[in-house]
């Protein structure tokens, strides 16, 4: 966080500017504070908050039967979401999350493990390189995948093959881990970058096999960081709707084809709502769990 | 373990840039087939620029990320300014990065239902309003970064030489901020442009962003002229990002020496 | 630059959002479409308007239209602007038709139950026929369409029917029943493809068992989902836009296809109406309530049923259209689906709005879709 001398003089420190009262200073102070804070806060409340507020509110609302919102208290949208269909579609969700979250950390752990191990000089390049593809756009690169995995597709081709790619559950997997690889790699690297390499060789001196330094020194030391990057795989995977539509050829479902459905389809915002706070609760859980493990890391 | 180290992270490399090579390498196929290359071309570059649907696209996509990249840099910097400055809340920090951790379909769904309750008009404005709200996270946490390596005992001396609070901040913490700040633009700009769930949520009827251009012509098939675009788009986004990168090096190395 | 940090504080932000929650819901009040108004009165309009003070926007498929249709309607109209934006299904826009504040559509294109659903919400301008004196080029049968008996609101653009689309060359017998499409023969599995969009989903399970394609009876819809689920794992994919371009490649060998879509003009491309029968799409022309410029927006649909714009999606799109005097201009290619005449497509039955109804049918298909 901020160094602590960034922090106002402490009382009885230096006299305030041009020797005027305290209270002239903290007023100034409390002036420049507002006019800093003011217009950020005021613009995260009005179009993060407020908007966050209204997820939560029209959850318990009513829907017209045109689109509308009538502003009546109901549990319906909540006991729509324990119907098997719906229910059915979150854990699917979930499935095809956590694999490509168990999948993303597999790779993007020993590939953030030799990022930390290269020369200083190499680091920030191998980093950017891993963020580069990130930073483009999401669209395009699963329009990359598609070239690649349709039927007529390049690796078909390569092959000699006609394995059935796109379209599949694979597709999806494939599709949310090149999305969101990056965003495991970096916790991971700033967790593995602070280690102190004293502390494996202490293992290794003691007798330890490298394996078992890994299990006992390496991994629960980093454990915070792959909390982390498993959370911000697993989020965004979750809410997806736009790599099922591509690559799913409309076989499966995702929570994210949900909502898009109640929003721009169905204009039922109250079930939308409901379904998008699976996420938050999702998200809820992880940031606890997270939590935990920073505690104990 | 020795060199071995180092092979899952070719891997990981090859996994994430052979497929954008292949896009950028389809993109000069003389051929009309998205799979087969028949010789090399440079007509879907061609057929790009005589398409009006992708030409209006760009107009509204730098139209929108330059309205987010004004908006959130000043937002964001200020912002930065203020909690590191001005607030000890760990409350206000978690707020102000909130729009980079939720994920953009609530985002995107929370700020629809604000444009339907309030009968706000969709257009580009409500997508820049809403690239500006996770635009001025990211630029804050870059601001922010450099705030904290930032030489405070300017910004004291000044003051105590009776500078106000925004004499201080323009004359000394402003410049010493800048590359920074342009690190943060150049961000804003990049994420504006390839953004697609928000923009696919709160955009005008009869408007669309380039990414929602990309995604409706690959509903309908894949088009070779695609290939075309995303290799435009690819090389805007990596110049922007080595740019920014750069930017925030040069900074630190002068400030190294100074 | 990219270094991420999480910050521990995050719950407690999000409570305090929670806590928010309760103003913004306490101040709410009633937004939305508006409700319904059933029917809705006709606006007066004014035949010698002056159009040169009037824009409009037509929102349309993509390629739907001629290029070059908005230069060309606003010189011989002589209105300020005709301004195309484009959707690629019909729900994208109802979407868009449904945005909220103004969304300043002035004519939209969408299929007749979908125009039957926007004019039960009172979203409609009702049609009037003495602006439009091309009407009387239509076929007498277009007018009599029942989603829109009398064409009160909408306007017929083009119009077809469903089948299935096959590779000759691929398939060792032709399909003839919507049985072949939904229990693929085995050099055709993994090799199908039905359509997305709801109704069209249901279509050939509907009619493979003897049902109507407008039945809202639930033991009917149930047995429609079981002949579906049991498809599914034959099935490539789920595709309303692309099947023929995966026809064409090989991708899929039988889809199910709109008749102008399936590229019958290649040789090893064939098309049958399933002995089961079929429906009848329209696709219409439609003028929003919400418009400003209403005898603008009659002008340009007047413009767009002269023979020589309307001859122009039968020669370049391959749909047929219900329009007499433009059909007679078209000269119809070997193999054409063009040559399909309407008593023929009357056969087919017309797909209508089935009101609270067809949530049983989007219900079908989430359930067909998540269905593993």
């Amino acid at each position: 966080m901020t160094s602590t001398s960034t922090r106002p003089a402490p009382p009885g420190g230096r006299p305030g500017p041009a020797g005027g009262a305290p209270a002239a200073a903290r007023r100034s102070r409390r002036l420049a504070a507002s006019a800093f804070l003011g217009p950020g806060l005021t613009y995260l409340l009005v179009f993060l908050l407020i908007p966050l507020a209204l997820v939560f509110a029209h959850s318990v609302f009513r829907r017209g039967r045109f689109g509308g919102v009538v502003y009546e208290f109901t549990t319906e949208n909540f006991t729509r979401l324990i119907d098997p269909l719906y229910l059915g579609v979150v854990v699917d969700s979930l499935k095809l999350a956590t694999i490509a979250t168990v999948i993303a950390l597999l790779v993007g752990y020993p590939t953030a493990y030799a990022i930390a191990h290269l020369p200083p000089r190499w680091k920030t390049v191998a980093l950017v390189a891993i963020v580069l593809p990130f930073l483009t756009s999401f669209i395009i690169r699963m329009f990359a995948l598609i070239i690649l995995m349709s039927g007529p597709g390049l690796i078909n081709r390569l092959l000699g093959a006609e394995l059935e790619m796109l379209y599949t559950d694979g597709a999806i997997v494939t599709g949310l881990l090149y999305a969101y690889l990056p965003l495991m790699v970096l916790p991971l690297y700033s967790a593995i970058e602070r280690l102190d390499p004293q502390l494996r060789e202490a293992s290794a001196n003691l007798g330890a096999s490298a394996f078992t330094t890994f299990r006992r020194v390496t991994f629960p030391l980093t454990l915070p960081g792959v909390m982390t990057g498993c959370m911000f795989v697993f989020v965004p995977s979750f809410g997806n709707f736009a790599v099922p539509e591509l690559l799913g050829g409309g076989k499966s479902l995702m929570v994210g084809n949900l909502v898009q459905t109640a929003f721009l389809r169905e204009r039922d915002y109250p079930f939308g709502s409901a379904l998008a706070l699976t996420l938050i609760a999702v998200l809820l859980v992880l940031l606890v769990v997270q939590a935990k493990a920073a505690r104990h890391g | 373990m020795g060199k071995l180290r180092f092979v899952p992270l070719w891997l990981t490399y090859a996994f994430l840039y052979v497929p954008i090579l292949v896009v950028v390498a389809m993109s000069f196929n003389a051929g009309t087939s998205p799979y087969v290359f028949e010789g090399f071309s440079l007509k879907w570059y061609g057929e790009l620029a005589g398409n009006a649907r992708i030409g209006e696209g760009l107009v509204n996509t730098l139209v929108v990320a330059a309205g987010t990249t004004v908006l959130a840099t000043v937002l964001g910097t200020l912002l930065a300014v203020g909690l590191a400055r001005y607030s000890r809340s760990r409350l206000l920090d978690a707020v102000s990065l909130m729009p980079a951790v939720l994920p953009d379909l609530i985002i995107a769904i929370g700020l629809l239902m604000l444009y339907t309750v309030v009968e706000f008009t969709l257009g580009l404005w409500s997508v820049t309003i809403a690239h500006t709200v996770f635009a001025m996270a990211f630029v804050a946490a870059v601001v922010r970064t450099r705030l904290t390596h930032a030489d405070t005992s300017l910004e004291e001396a000044s003051r105590d030489l009776g500078a106000g609070a925004v004499r201080t901040f323009v004359r000394i913490t402003l410049p010493q901020l800048l590359p920074g700040i342009v690190a943060g633009a150049l961000l804003a700009f990049t994420l504006s442009v390839d953004e697609f769930v928000i923009a696919f949520f709160t955009i005008g009827p009869t408007e669309q962003t380039l990414p929602i251009v990309i995604y409706s012509m690959l509903r309908v098939g894949v088009k070779p002229e695609v290939n075309a675009l995303a290799s435009i788009m690819l090389l805007v986004s990596f110049t922007a990002v080595i740019a920014g990168q750069r930017l925030t090096k040069i900074g630190e190395s002068r400030r190294a020496h100074d | 630059m990219f270094r991420t940090r999480v910050p521990r504080r995050l719950p407690a932000a999000l409570a305090v959002a929670g806590l928010a929650l309760a103003a913004a819901a306490c101040g709410g009040q009633s937004s939305g479409s508006g409700g319904a108004q059933a029917t809705a009165t006709a606006a007066q309009l004014d035949a010698k308007a002056d159009l040169s003070k009037q824009r409009i926007t037509v929102t349309v498929w993509d390629g739907y239209t001629p290029k070059e249709l908005p230069e060309r309607a606003k010189a011989e109209l002589g209105v300020q602007e005709v301004k195309i934006t484009l959707h690629d299904t019909n729900e994208k826009a109802m979407a868009k038709l449904t945005a909220p504040g103004d969304h300043g559509i002035d004519v939209a294109f969408v299929s007749g139950q979908y125009a039957q659903a926007l004019a039960e919400q009172g979203m409609l301008e009702p049609i009037h026929p003495e602006l439009i004196p091309n009407l009387a080029n239509l076929y007498p049968e277009a007018t009599q369409l029942s989603y829109d008996k009398g064409n009160k609101f909408s306007v017929p653009y083009t119009w077809g029917t469903t089948g299935i689309c096959y590779r000759k060359d691929l398939l060792k017998s032709p399909p003839q029943s919507w049985n072949d499409l939904l229990n693929p023969p085995a050099e055709a599995d993994k090799k199908v493809t039905m359509m997305t969009t709801e109704r069209w989903l249901a279509l050939p399970a509907l009619k493979a068992l003897g049902l109507s394609v407008n039945t809202d009876k639930d033991e009917d819809i149930a047995k429609v989902k079981e002949l579906l689920l049991k498809a599914k794992p034959h099935l490539l994919g789920y595709d309303d836009l692309t099947f023929g371009e995966k026809l064409k490649s090989g991708e899929a060998v039988m889809v199910e296809a709109w008749d102008g879509w399936c590229p019958t003009t290649e040789k090893n491309i064939g098309w049958v109406v399933p002995k089961e029968g079929s429906d009848l799409w329209v696709d219409t022309m439609v003028i929003m309530k919400s418009s400003k410029n209403k005898e603008a927006a009659h002008a340009f649909i007047n413009y767009v049923l002269s023979p020589e714009i309307h001859s122009w999606a039968a020669e370049n799109i391959g749909y047929k259209v219900p329009n007499k005097a433009a059909m007679d201009r078209v000269e119809i290619p070997e193999g054409s689906l063009l040559g399909i005449s309407p008593a023929e497509l009357l056969q087919g039955e017309s797909i209508i709005d089935l009101g609270e109804a067809s949530t049983k049918y989007t219900r079908l298909a989430t359930e067909v879709a998540a269905q593993k």
